[in-house]
């Protein structure tokens, strides 16, 4: 990882690459705004990377399809120029549009699996690329994609070349399509949020190949992202967007260390910092032990199909104190999520024991669960499948305590008190989920694990799908609850910042194992497992954080 | 509700399908107030050819009976069998496709052997049998289209039980403690009425066109006029006498095509995301 360049010297006469001039894009009528961005002014260097950052909904990824020619139906560019290579390329026809595409503009997507073909080999998807711009022999083509594969960094190039996108991670699916995108040698390289989908550790590898990639070939790159940790990591120049329209730009070290707007401060603020609390240690009795649980997922062999069986919890003990919060961090594929739901049972353990106040969860009946379940509630990853659409937020809240033997009455005027808690107005009640943002959505969230009253709450990336601002704002309301009605949490998340922000513990899982448990700070500062390093290395931003802490 | 009628009738073939339907339905409603008589008597010269004697607008057949009076009269059939049978096929396919669904393992595989069983039969061949094993009343006759054209319902049910299900708020209602019944059809099911209701419309549709192909091969209830027993009644005059059997003919290619227009404009109405674009 490398700390903040310095701002290169730049030649004042160079020619950008790209110079954007006034742009606006239309949105359909009864769009929430009437332009997705307008007033998009800005050049593209040659051989620097660009970030683009913003919350969603900011229009960055929109500037970048417009670009492309890649604007959803009835989303139109409505004035603007982009020139490129001495021509307009808004104002080209489609056919003059498409020899740019992938010739001498390449891009790359946020969702490798979805951005592959999943019926072609890797090596054809590639050699296609040369095939629509009539380049080379089909022989040469697959030569010229065998060097592609070397150089991005594939491991065992032969045998990639014949794989389905299936058969590789999502790390090397990325690579696959970075490669395509520098099939034709590319003059810009358009990176929309590249590596959001990845692991931290596969993150930091991919955006150390970017990098490199762009200095091998004096690219320019144009980099989309939310996050400011990746922008530190990777950026020379950045522009803030918000609401279509940019707030502000200028070289990295600038716009981080001394921003100018309000918004890019507001947002730097937001973001989860590296200091790391060291809470006073919670003691007392054990809400939650979990003794030795294991769960292996076995899907049945069929003909010619192999049995394949994945250990998703290994052997698993710890335990949570009453007013405790405890993190469980680990990639995806860590086993983290599991465990999380082996303790509520919505998966079933293969074995061990979930003592709940010593009553053991993993011995009761269908029906003693059924009663049992107020006991421990989950607050859910996505606040937009987590509630149901058809159903007002009065019967969400209430639904759970009348099943319990809660009285109508009562239930719904505890909803209404609990809305007030999570700090939403109480006409909330009698509307609909589609009528609230992710944030207030997440609120509704807590809300309803609360009116369980349960005595564990497990929150299963409760924030991960949030803008870092909102993210921020559902942290404090989380961290104060738990203060106020002395909660015990379970904090499962992939994100080691926030883990430290919220929890007085911290576990490490890794491939179904507990790899490091202790006091967060002692994690954090003084990790003693070799796996805990490298995911705290592999945080982007890190130098710049620590530089200003 | 206002929201969904503003979608609905942005679609302007559903609309125009409503307007067809809606005067087929109020025809066959007020069949016994403009034809009170029975469309089986005698009232006429045979082979009148429409608009030729006033007040028998569309005719006569070879027996000399009124045309306009059977189509009407046909048209209550018609309806009745479409829209009873689709209920029946609805309440074996959904809760069938649901269980196998939601439980899946066992109970899905038992299910689907099921439905299987009966997709692999012709579905007209299995309804002519029916309805040749049993008397040709209307009830039966209802009863032989819903048993052939339920399968599809099942299938269509337990794939979006089986996506709905792994859904975060199915997990949330199981944490509240809620019964699985009670996640079934409170939760799930609710979350996958628009499909179920599209593919209804259209099966009304499909329904109306089995009844008439056993009326017009003479497996219909013989005390009752409907569209397809005028049509096979006329086949052997067609060269003669060709309106007697157009006239049923364009009756049920209207029917059927409002019924696909509405079911169009409902897939659009209720699926907004999907709406195609331009509309």
């Amino acid at each position: 990882m490398r700390s903040i360049r310095d701002w290169p010297e730049r030649d004042a006469e160079m020619e950008p690459v790209l110079k954007i001039c006034d742009l606006a894009i239309s949105l359909p009528p009864g769009a929430d705004r009437g332009f997705a961005v307008q007033n998009i002014d800005f050049d593209l260097s040659a051989g620097e990377i660009l970030c683009v950052v913003g919350e969603s909904g900011s229009g960055k990824s929109m500037t970048a399809n417009a670009l492309m020619g890649l604007l959803p139906d009835q989303v139109e560019v409505a004035r603007g120029t982009a020139h490129f290579e001495g021509r307009d390329m808004l104002a080209l026809p489609d056919h003059e549009r498409r020899k740019l595409r992938g010739d001498r503009i390449g891009m790359i997507f946020q969702e490798p699996m979805t951005a592959l073909n999943p019926l072609m080999r890797i090596g054809d998807q590639i050699a296609e690329v040369f095939e629509a711009h009539n380049r080379h022999t089909p022989s040469e083509r697959r030569d010229k994609a065998l060097a592609l594969i070397k150089e991005v960094g594939l491991p065992d190039p032969e045998k990639i070349i014949r794989a389905y996108p299936f058969q590789l991670s999502g790390g090397q699916r990325q690579r696959a399509m970075i490669a395509m995108a520098l099939a034709l040698d590319p003059a810009i390289l358009i990176a929309d949020e590249p590596t959001t989908a990845l692991d931290v550790t596969t993150q930091a590898q991919i955006l150390e190949l970017i990098k490199t990639i762009q200095h091998r070939h004096g690219m320019s790159v144009m980099f989309i992202t939310h996050d400011f940790g990746v922008v530190a990591e990777i950026a020379d120049r950045v522009i803030v967007m918000r609401y279509g329209e940019i707030v502000e730009q200028g070289p990295v070290a600038e716009v981080l260390k001394t921003p100018q707007h309000a918004y890019t401060k507001a947002l730097l603020e937001a973001i989860p910092s590296d200091h790391v609390p060291s809470p006073e240690p919670v003691s007392g009795p054990a809400v939650l032990e979990v003794r030795n649980l294991r769960k292996t997922f076995v899907t049945s062999g069929g003909l010619f199909r192999p049995k394949r069986s994945v250990t998703a919890i290994d052997d698993v003990s710890f335990s949570i104190a009453r007013g405790e919060v405890l993190g469980i961090v680990g990639e995806s594929g860590s086993g983290k999520s599991t465990v999380g739901r082996a303790i509520v049972r919505l998966v079933e353990a293969d074995s061990g024991e979930i003592l709940l106040d010593g009553q053991n969860m993993t011995a009761l009946s269908a029906d003693e669960l059924r009663r049992a379940r107020r006991r421990v509630q989950m607050i859910f990853q996505d606040p937009y499948a987590s509630l149901n659409p058809r159903k007002t937020i009065l019967h969400a809240l209430c639904e759970g305590p009348i099943v319990q033997g809660v009285s109508r009455d009562k239930a719904h005027a505890r909803a209404r008190e609990l809305l007030e808690i999570v700090e939403l107005d109480a006409g909330a009640a009698d509307r609909y989920p589609h009528e609230f943002s992710g944030g207030q959505r997440q609120r509704i969230g807590i809300a309803r694990a609360l009116a369980m009253d349960p005595d564990l709450i497990i929150a299963d990336e409760a924030v991960s799908a949030l803008d870092v601002s909102i993210q921020a704002q559902v942290l404090n309301l989380l961290r104060d609850l738990q203060k106020r009605l002395h909660l015990s949490l379970m904090f499962i998340t992939h994100d080691m910042r926030v883990a430290a922000q919220l929890c007085d513990r911290v576990a490490v899982m890794q491939r179904g194992k507990l790899v490091e448990i202790g006091p967060v700070a002692e994690v954090f500062l003084n990790p003693k497992a070799e796996y805990t390093r490298n995911l705290l290395a592999a945080v982007p931003g890190t130098d710049w954080n620590r530089g200003a802490a | 509700m206002m929201d969904f009628l503003k979608r609905f009738s942005r679609n302007r073939g559903a609309v125009i399908g409503a307007v067809i339907l809606i005067t087929v339905v109020l025809l066959a409603v007020l069949a016994p107030l403009l034809y009170p008589e029975s469309p089986w008597k005698m009232v006429q010269r045979p082979f009148l050819p429409p608009f030729s004697v006033e007040g028998f607008p569309l005719g006569t057949d070879t027996l000399g009976r009124d045309v306009a009076s059977g189509l009407v009269h046909g048209a209550r059939v018609s309806l009745i069998v479409g829209l009873v049978s689709t209920l029946v096929a609805l309440l074996i396919g959904v809760p069938l496709g649901a269980f196998a669904g939601f439980y899946g393992g066992l109970v899905d595989d038992g299910a689907m052997r099921f439905t299987e069983f009966f997709q692999t039969i012709p579905n007209f061949a299995l309804a002519i049998v029916l309805v040749a094993i049993m008397e040709p009343t209307l009830p039966t006759i209802t009863l032989a289209i819903a048993i052939v054209s339920w399968p599809p319902v099942a299938r269509l049910v337990r794939a979006e039980v089986l996506s709905l299900r792994k859904r975060e708020f199915v997990d949330a209602a199981r944490l509240a403690g809620l019964s699985n019944t009670r996640i079934l059809f409170g939760h799930i099911l609710p979350n996958a009425m628009s499909p179920i209701i599209v593919m209804a419309s259209l099966m009304v549709a499909t329904a109306i066109l089995l009844e008439s192909s056993l009326s017009f091969l003479g497996l219909g209830d013989p005390n009752i006029m409907s569209w397809g027993y005028m049509i096979g009644a006329a086949r052997t005059v067609i060269r003669s006498a060709w309106w007697l059997s157009f006239i049923p003919g364009v009756a049920i290619l209207l029917t059927v095509l409002a019924l696909n227009l509405i079911g169009e404009g409902l897939n659009d109405a209720l699926n907004p995301r999907l709406a195609r674009k331009g509309r």
